[in-house]
C-alpha cells in the first residue's frame, strides 16, 4: 500500500442518525469503517469488488457499496445501515416480509438486499416480478434461489401502495 | 413411542408445520454474529503470500521487508509451522487404493498449485498484513505442470508427487451383470460424452475462523464458519499435538457452506498452528480471490457413456467412464475419491435394469484441490443417466415421460438393490412423476411448444428423475477410518420457568436446523415452539454429533431430538404425577401444562412443576427421579443411506441466433420422507435447483495450460442472479423412512442434484429439430452456436 493510503482524514458524518467523528486513514473502505470503527457490523464484506451488494447501505438516501466508496469520502454524509434502519422501524415491514417468507437462509446478503430492496419501493408503485428481480440483480444470494426474496418485495409493495389509497 | 402424524388436529402438533425460524429475526437485522463479526482482546489477523505458480521449487523466502511494515509482528514460513503441526495424508481405508501425499498447512520446498499457502504474514490489522505479504520476496522454480486431466496417466506427462509412483489417485469399477451381453443384444445403443465443469461454492461469507490458544488454560478455541464442529476439534487435536478435550470449536452464525465449509483447509490450520505459537487470537478471513483459489473446487468430470434399451424402451444396461481430475491433493479428512465414487454409485439410480458396469478414475494435477460440494456426484450422474435416457427415447420416437414410467422401479418394489448395489428402503418414483406431470400440465406445455415451433420460437422441455443420498451411516466416512461422527445427540433440559433448552449436534447455516429442532422439540415435549431454545456449534457444550453435510440434520439431529424430547416428557410427568398423586400414564402435556390426557383439562404448568422441582424439592417424595434433562444420540442401522427420490422438469427457450437460453419455469417433486417444515423444506429445494441452475447455464472456474486460474472474481465467475432465474413450483411425495419414529429424510441437495440435467434435456428438446445436440455444461452461448453449426472456428 502507498504510504499516501496511510494519510489520515478527518470526517464528520452522521450515521443511523449520531453525529460521529472519525479520523479515517485515505484508503480505507467505508465497509470496513464501519464493522471496524463504528462496530456495525450488519454490512458485510464479500465479493469487495462492488458484484455482489452484501455491504450495501444508505448514503445520502442513495443505496451505495460500502466496498466501492471510502470512508475519506463521507465527510458530510447521512449513512444509514441495517441497525438504524432497524431501530428506526423504517424497514419493518419489509423484514417482517423477509421472515414470513423465509426470503433469507445464511443471512448474509440479507441486509445489502434489504437496502436495495428498499430503495427499488421507495419509488413507490407495485413493480411486476421481472422488475424487482432486475433490480435485485446487484445483489447475490447463493441460499434461496430468489424466488422468497421477490415474494418478499412484491408483497410489502402491494401492502404499501393499499395503504396510501386508504 | 407414536406420534400421530396423520391427524394434523393432534395436540403440539408442529411436525408438518410451518413454524418461524428462532435465528432468522436477529439476521434481518443485521445483528447476526459471523467470525469476522468477533473481536478479542489482543486479536491481530494473519494474510498469507501463496503461490503464483501451478508448480514450482521454492528456493529462497526472503522477509526482513514484510517485518519492517508497521504493524507486522511475526512471518511464518511452511517449515516454521511444520515445527509445531503434523501433516496429514486424505485417504479412507474402504476406498481401496486411493493415494494421496502428505500436505502440511503451508508448502515446504515445493508448491503445487496457484493459491497454495506458501508464507503467512501476521499483523495488528488485516490491512498492515496484506501490506507486509505484498513485500515477502520468494524466489519460484518453475516445474512441469500438469493441467490436463485426461493425459494425466500418460507416459509422457511427468509425475506431480514422484513418491506416489503416478498420477493415479484412485480409480473403481462398480459392475454387475453382463454388461457385454446387454449391449450386443440391444435394440438401440445410444453413446454419448459428457462433461460437467469445475466449480466452487461461492458462499457469500468467504471461509472465515479465529483461534485462540489460552497458555494458561492449556485451551484452544476456535471461532469457525464450519459445518462440522466435533470433526475439526478433532483434526486441530490430533495436529497440533493437543487433547481432544482441550480443543474448543465454536461455530456460531454461518454466512452460507453448501458443502464448502465441512472440509480441512491448509490456511485455517496454519491459523490455528500460528495461535499455537503466538498465544493470542489470531483471525483469518479469506478475501475474495483467495475464496475462488482456494476454496475446495468440484465436479470437474468428463465421461463417455451409453445406454442400451429394447426395442419397447426397456432400459438393459448403463456402461459408464467417468474421469475426474482433484487438483494436487485429496482433500482431509473426507477425501477426493468420494465424488467419483459418489458418480458411480448414482447411475442409473431411478431405473430397474440387470446390467451395469461404471469405473472412475480419479488423477491429480496442478489445480485447486477438489472436493465434496452440494450433493456430491449426483448432478454428474443425474446429467449422464438421465441425458441418455433422453437420446434413447429419440432414437426410439418415444416420449421422455413414457419411458421413464417403463423403467422406474414400481412404487411396490421395495425393499429393492440396484445393480449399483444400492439398497433403496421406499421410493416414489412413479407418484412423483405423476404429481410433476399434473403440477406442469405436461400435455399443455406440449402445446405451447409446438404452437410456438411454428411461430419460429424454439422452445424445449426437460425432464431429469433423480434419487439422493442422505442420512449417511458410518458406512460413508468412519469405516474408512476417519473421525466422523455418523451418530448425533441431542439434550433436552427444562429450566425452573418451563422452558425448554435443546442442544443438538447438528449445526446451522441458514437451512433452518435450529427451528426444525425447535418443532420437533415443542411437539415432543409438549411445549410452544417459543419455548425452546436451541443451542448449536458448540463442542464444550452440545451432545457429540456429525454436524450438518450429506443431508443429514433433520433425518438424524432431528430423531435424536424427538427421542431426547419424548424421554423429557416421561421424567416431567413421572414428576408430575407424584406431586398430583395421579397415574402417569393418565397425564400428558399440552401447550406447557401437565393436562389429563383424556379430557385435557389443565392440572399444573410446567413453570410450577418447576418450580416445586428446583426451590422446593424438599416436597418432594425421597428418591423420586428428578433430572428434567435427558439426551437421546441416533444413528441409522439397517440402511447405509436414506435414499430420498424425485423429478424435475424444466422448460426453456433457446434463441437459435444467439444461443441465449432463457428459464421460463422451473418444476420439481421430492419426497423426502416426513416433512417437518414444509416452508424451509420447499427453499431448501429453490436454493439448490439455482446452484444446479447455475451449473447448467454459468458456472466454469476456467485455467490455462500453465495451470494459472483465469477467473478468481465474482464479475468473471458467474453465478445466478435473480434476473435470470425463473419462478420454482415445488411439490411433494412423503415416504417416511421406517428407521426413525420421525421418518425424515434429506431434502438439502435434491434441487441441486436434477437441475442441471432436466436444463441440459429441455435445451436438446429445444434444438433436436435442428439436429443439435449439447453435453458440455455450462450451456454458454458460444456452445450452443457451435453445436448449431452456426460458429465452427
Amino acid at each position: 500500500m502507498s504510504e499516501m493510503f496511510r494519510d489520515k482524514v478527518e470526517i464528520d458524518l452522521m450515521v443511523n442518525g449520531e453525529s460521529v467523528e472519525a479520523c479515517v486513514p485515505a484508503g480505507q473502505h467505508v465497509v470496513d469503517f464501519l464493522r471496524q470503527e463504528l462496530s456495525l457490523t450488519g454490512a458485510h464484506a464479500s465479493c469487495e469488488h462492488g458484484v455482489c451488494g452484501a455491504c450495501t447501505i444508505r448514503v445520502d438516501g442513495e443505496a451505495v457499496r460500502g466496498c466501492l466508496m471510502l470512508a475519506a469520502q463521507l465527510d458530510g454524509a447521512d449513512v444509514w445501515t441495517v441497525e438504524g434502519l432497524s431501530d428506526s422501524d423504517a424497514i419493518r415491514d419489509l423484514q417482517d416480509a423477509f421472515l414470513d417468507r423465509n426470503a433469507l437462509q445464511c443471512g448474509f446478503c440479507t441486509p445489502g438486499m434489504l437496502v436495495s430492496a428498499e430503495e427499488l419501493l421507495s419509488k413507490g408503485g407495485v413493480p411486476d416480478r421481472a422488475d424487482i428481480r432486475a433490480h435485485m440483480s446487484g445483489n447475490y444470494c447463493r441460499c434461496t434461489g430468489y424466488e422468497a426474496i421477490v415474494d418478499a418485495i412484491e408483497t410489502v409493495a402491494r401492502q404499501r401502495a393499499e395503504k396510501s389509497k386508504s | 413411542m407414536t406420534i400421530k402424524f396423520g391427524n394434523p388436529d393432534r395436540p403440539n402438533s408442529y411436525i408438518g408445520k410451518t413454524v418461524p425460524r428462532p435465528n432468522a429475526g436477529r439476521l434481518v437485522e443485521g445483528r447476526g454474529r459471523y467470525v469476522d463479526d468477533i473481536v478479542l482482546p489482543r486479536m491481530v489477523h494473519v494474510a498469507f503470500v501463496r503461490s503464483p505458480y501451478a508448480h514450482a521449487n521454492i528456493t529462497s523466502i526472503q522477509t526482513d521487508d514484510a517485518k519492517a511494515v508497521k504493524g507486522v509482528l511475526r512471518v511464518f514460513t511452511g517449515a516454521d509451522l511444520a515445527a509445531v503441526c503434523t501433516p496429514w495424508v486424505a485417504v479412507l481405508a474402504h476406498l481401496k487404493g486411493l493415494k494421496s501425499p502428505p500436505e502440511h498447512p503451508m508448502a515446504i520446498d515445493r508448491a503445487c498449485w496457484v493459491g497454495e499457502p506458501v508464507v503467512a504474514v501476521v499483523a495488528t490489522s488485516r490491512a498492515a498484513a496484506e501490506d507486509g505479504a505484498e513485500l515477502v520476496e520468494v524466489d519460484y522454480d518453475p516445474l512441469p505442470v500438469v493441467a490436463d486431466m485426461m493425459s494425466a496417466l500418460d507416459k509422457d506427462t511427468p509425475v506431480l508427487h514422484a513418491d506416489l509412483g503416478d498420477n493415479l489417485a484412485f480409480q473403481r469399477v462398480n459392475e454387475e451383470g453382463d454388461i457385454e451381453g446387454a449391449f450386443a443384444d440391444a435394440h438401440k445403443v445410444v453413446s454419448a460424452q459428457f462433461s460437467t465443469a469445475r466449480h466452487t461454492g461461492v458462499t457469500l461469507e468467504p471461509r472465515s475462523i479465529l483461534v485462540d490458544w489460552n497458555r494458561a488454560e492449556n485451551q484452544m478455541t476456535a471461532y469457525h464458519a464450519t459445518q462440522a464442529p466435533h470433526m475439526m476439534q478433532s483434526v486441530l487435536a490430533k495436529h497440533l499435538d493437543l487433547p481432544e478435550s482441550r480443543v474448543r470449536v465454536i461455530c456460531g452464525d454461518v454466512g452460507g457452506s453448501y458443502g464448502i465449509k465441512v472440509h480441512v483447509y491448509p490456511d485455517e490450520v496454519a491459523t490455528a498452528a500460528i495461535a499455537k505459537i503466538m498465544g493470542r487470537p489470531i483471525k483469518f478471513i479469506a478475501d475474495r480471490l483467495e475464496s475462488f483459489t482456494t476454496d475446495i473446487h468440484a465436479r470437474d468430470h468428463k465421461i463417455s457413456a451409453k445406454i442400451a434399451v429394447d426395442k419397447d424402451g426397456k432400459i438393459l444396461g448403463f456402461d459408464v467412464d467417468d474421469w475426474t481430475a482433484i487438483g494436487a491433493y485429496s482433500v482431509y479428512p473426507r477425501t477426493s475419491a468420494i465424488e467419483g465414487n459418489q458418480v458411480i454409485n448414482l447411475c442409473g439410480g431411478p431405473y430397474d435394469f440387470a446390467d451395469y458396469r461404471a469405473k472412475t478414475t480419479v488423477v491429480f494435477q496442478n489445480k485447486t484441490p477438489t472436493c465434496q460440494y452440494r450433493a456430491v456426484g449426483h448432478p454428474i450422474a443425474v446429467a449422464i443417466t438421465e441425458g441418455l435416457v433422453d437420446m434413447a427415447a429419440a432414437e426410439l420416437g418415444m416420449d421422455p415421460v413414457e419411458i421413464r414410467r417403463r423403467n422406474m422401479y414400481a412404487d411396490d418394489a421395495y425393499p429393492v438393490t440396484s445393480p449399483a448395489k444400492m439398497r433403496f428402503e421406499g421410493l416414489s418414483h412413479h407418484q412423483s412423476m405423476d404429481k410433476l406431470v399434473s403440477l406442469m400440465d405436461y400435455d399443455a406445455l406440449r402445446a405451447d411448444q409446438a404452437a410456438a415451433r411454428e411461430k419460429g420460437i424454439h422452445r424445449g422441455i426437460g425432464i431429469a428423475a433423480f434419487i439422493e443420498l442422505t442420512n449417511p451411516s458410518p458406512f460413508m466416512y468412519g469405516i474408512g477410518g476417519a473421525r466422523i461422527s455418523a451418530q448425533d445427540g441431542c439434550t433436552v433440559r427444562m429450566d425452573p420457568d418451563g422452558s425448554i433448552v435443546a442442544m443438538s449436534g447438528v449445526t446451522e447455516q441458514g437451512q433452518g436446523t435450529e427451528a426444525m429442532l425447535s418443532q420437533i422439540v415443542a411437539e415432543s415435549v409438549g411445549v410452544f415452539p417459543s419455548k425452546v431454545r436451541v443451542i448449536t456449534g458448540d463442542t464444550q457444550v452440545t451432545p457429540y454429533g456429525g454436524g450438518t453435510w450429506a443431508s443429514r440434520g433433520a433425518g438424524i439431529g432431528g430423531e435424536a431430538a424427538l427421542r431426547a424430547g419424548r424421554a423429557l416428557r416421561d421424567s416431567i410427568l413421572e414428576v408430575a404425577a407424584a406431586i398430583l398423586q395421579a397415574d402417569q400414564s393418565s397425564l400428558d402435556i399440552r401447550d406447557g401444562e401437565v393436562v389429563d390426557s383424556d379430557t385435557g383439562a389443565a392440572r399444573m404448568p410446567l413453570e410450577e412443576l418447576g418450580r416445586i422441582v428446583y426451590f422446593r424439592g424438599d416436597t418432594l417424595p425421597e428418591g423420586l427421579p428428578r433430572e428434567l434433562v435427558q439426551t437421546r444420540h441416533y444413528i441409522t442401522s439397517d440402511y447405509p443411506f436414506a435414499f430420498t427420490n424425485g423429478v424435475q422438469a424444466s422448460y426453456v427457450e433457446v434463441d437459435i441466433d444467439t444461443g441465449e437460453v432463457t428459464l421460463l419455469k422451473h418444476w420439481c417433486v421430492e419426497d423426502c420422507g416426513r416433512i417437518i417444515n414444509p416452508q424451509l423444506v420447499d427453499e431448501q429445494i429453490r436454493g439448490g435447483i439455482v446452484q444446479g441452475l447455475g451449473a447448467a447455464l454459468f458456472e466454469e472456474i476456467h485455467y490455462d495450460a500453465d495451470g494459472q486460474l483465469l477467473n478468481g472474481s465474482m464479475a468473471d465467475y458467474l453465478v445466478p442472479m435473480a434476473a435470470e432465474m425463473p419462478d420454482m413450483i415445488i411439490g411433494h411425495v412423503e415416504t417416511p423412512t421406517k428407521e426413525s419414529a420421525l421418518g425424515a429424510k434429506g431434502a438439502g441437495e435434491a434441487g441441486t442434484a436434477g437441475a442441471p440435467a432436466a436444463v441440459m434435456n429441455a435445451i436438446n428438446d429445444a434444438l433436436r429439430p435442428m439436429g443439435a445436440q449439447v453435453t458440455d455444461m455450462p450451456f454458454t452461448p458460444d456452445r450452443i452456436l457451435r453445436a448449431l453449426g452456426t460458429i465452427d472456428d
